[in-house]
């Protein structure tokens, strides 16, 4: 896109500002548009599970519903309680939003397209997400009341357990695809599976990771079952108690902006990202963001189905699964992986 | 021209924000402006082309420990009036702290571009190989050339950190801890009972 502007005349610095910007926007505004789709998906997967009909009145089949939403969060006076530290309260819910909106800058959706192919763009998502406890915690300090506090220190233990287990499934996958680049991990898995199947998973190693990062990512996002953050029968509703309006809806499409960012990495890092799912020349014909999609789609759809069926951990056992089970697993599988590369691979 | 502008608002903020972790008043807001300043720090380090060390910044000193800086200030039960009080007394010992760090920055900057020291190029800054990555030539030092050196912090850390839980365990004997096994073990047949009473008379457990 650079290229683009640089011949409409302007030289190469304005013309990278400006398809940077354009780059942003054109991830940004569908980003925002698929949220908004997703919640919608969400809540008929949950009801079609429950027997019930779910959304169902605004727009054909309800498919408006979350623009309803939108629109009613945002007519919403919004209140700040007397005793919140204004300025925190008030930061929380965009530190949240907005770091879920940048850790999609280095997921390709397609060769090439991708708005910072950066060396170290795993790296950088490990970075970001960890950031995104930031504003759990500040949401619940700043509120000054006791339910969002308990839910921010729980948010924060438990993000900071399961993204240690995440740093060593990461290496797992990085010392296979021998890059920190997320398009050369996509291009690394072609014809992984006997030079048939596109995707780690199904390599006998890294399947079981791929089982413990799903398992993570649910953590990571605070989806049932380990919605411990905003379990509604201890706490209310969590961090969010005390916050109404648009700045609540801020945490929503952070949140779901999150989950589509965790369904993506899964797609990724497992699942061959753009590549069609079997290594067939007439596979190829369809554009690989709809492939993209397509898978990312399948994880989110799982990711509601686990919601629907599955009941709530107990802290503690939250806490167990974490430390005691996925991070010594994980380690032990970074030993034996490294281990049969340096014999099969470097020997 | 946008690295210059990218150069001067990252050093502006990240300055800015280390003069407001010690003025503001609250230790929370500190914290925060910690954050922003290591966060600041991170974006010179992408400048000069070190993403690598850029990242690793951001998630061992963002993403763990100021995470736990937060987490104790947070709990922290703090009387303001009582720390403002012990200001004036300390001041002196800060200044002192403060002219000797100074002067060790000076007396290291000073012999290290005078060349006394071989460590390298004397101007400071040793150029980006071309086409190698960052975490390609930093891997190949650590795991080359400084392997023992590497191993060997490895091990003072592994000797810290086992201390910290020598130190800070101790056994307890009144709890009940939870045994996960015989949880799962309990089947619902186990734990009740299915019986007809006759009316008014009542059951014996």
């Amino acid at each position: 896109m650079t290229a683009f502007f640089q011949s409409l005349g302007m030289n190469y610095e304005w013309a990278w500002f400006i398809a940077t910007v354009c780059g942003i926007l054109l991830i940004a505004l569908p980003l925002m548009l698929a949220v908004a789709m997703i919640i919608y998906v969400d809540r008929k997967v949950w009801a079609a599970i429950n027997l019930r009909r779910g959304p169902n009145v605004v727009g054909p089949f309800g498919i408006l519903q979350s623009f309803a939403d939108g629109l009613k969060v945002f007519l919403q006076e919004t209140i700040i309680p007397s005793a919140a530290n204004k300025g925190i309260f008030i930061l929380a819910p965009i530190v949240t939003f907005t770091v879920a909106l940048g850790a999609w800058a280095v997921i390709p959706f397609d060769a090439g397209v991708v708005l910072a192919d950066i060396n170290v763009g795993l790296l950088y998502i490990l970075a970001i997400s960890s950031l995104s406890v930031y504003g759990v915690v500040m949401a619940g300090w700043a509120s000054n009341s006791k339910y969002p506090f308990f839910s921010a220190m729980r948010a924060s233990a438990q993000m900071i357990s399961y993204e240690v287990s995440i740093g060593f499934i990461l290496v797992c996958v990085v010392l296979y695809a021998g890059s920190f680049n997320l398009t050369e991990i996509v291009m690394s898995q072609k014809g992984h599976g006997l030079g048939i199947v596109n995707g780690y998973v199904f390599n006998i190693l890294l399947f079981p990771m791929w089982v413990m990062f799903f398992i993570s990512s649910l953590a990571e996002t605070q989806r049932v079952p380990f919605d411990l953050t905003e379990a509604e029968s201890e706490l209310v509703a969590g961090y969010q108690t005390e916050y109404s309006s648009m700045s609540f809806a801020l945490f929503w499409l952070g949140e779901y902006a999150n989950i589509l960012l965790m369904c993506s990495l899964n797609t990724i890092l497992f699942f061959g990202g753009w590549l069609p799912p079997v290594d067939w020349a007439p596979l190829y014909y369809v554009p690989g963001i709809i492939w993209f999609l397509l898978k990312t789609f399948f994880f989110f759809f799982m990711f509601s189905w686990v919601m629907a069926t599955v009941p709530r951990y107990r802290y503690d056992q939250l806490m167990r699964l974490g430390w005691k089970i996925f991070l010594p697993i994980s380690l032990l599988f970074v030993v034996l992986i490294s281990g049969w590369l340096m014999f099969t691979r470097y020997a | 021209m946008i690295h210059i502008i990218a150069f001067y608002l990252f050093a502006v903020l990240l300055i800015a924000s280390a003069v407001l972790v010690i003025m503001s008043r609250n230790p929370v807001h500190s914290v925060l402006w910690l954050i922003l300043a290591f966060f600041n720090a991170a974006g010179l380090m992408v400048l000069v082309g070190a993403e690598f060390i850029a990242m690793l910044l951001v998630i061992v000193y963002v993403g763990a420990v100021a995470v736990l800086f937060l987490f104790v200030v947070m709990m922290l039960d703090i009387d303001f009036a009582e720390l403002r009080a012990g200001f004036v007394k300390n001041f002196p010992l800060g200044i002192l702290l403060a002219v000797i760090l100074l002067a060790e920055l000076v007396l290291g900057f000073g012999a290290y571009r005078a060349g006394a020291l071989k460590l390298g190029e004397a101007d400071g800054t040793a150029g980006v190989i071309a086409g190698r990555s960052n975490i390609d030539s930093i891997g190949a030092l650590l795991y080359g050339e400084y392997l023992f050196l590497f191993e060997a912090a490895g091990l003072v850390l592994l000797v810290a950190m086992i201390g910290a839980i020598v130190l800070t365990h101790r056994e307890r004997t009144d709890t009940r801890g939870q045994n996960v096994s015989k949880q799962n073990k309990r089947r619902a047949e186990d734990a009740t009972v299915n019986v007809k009473p006759e009316v008014g008379k009542g059951i014996t457990l």
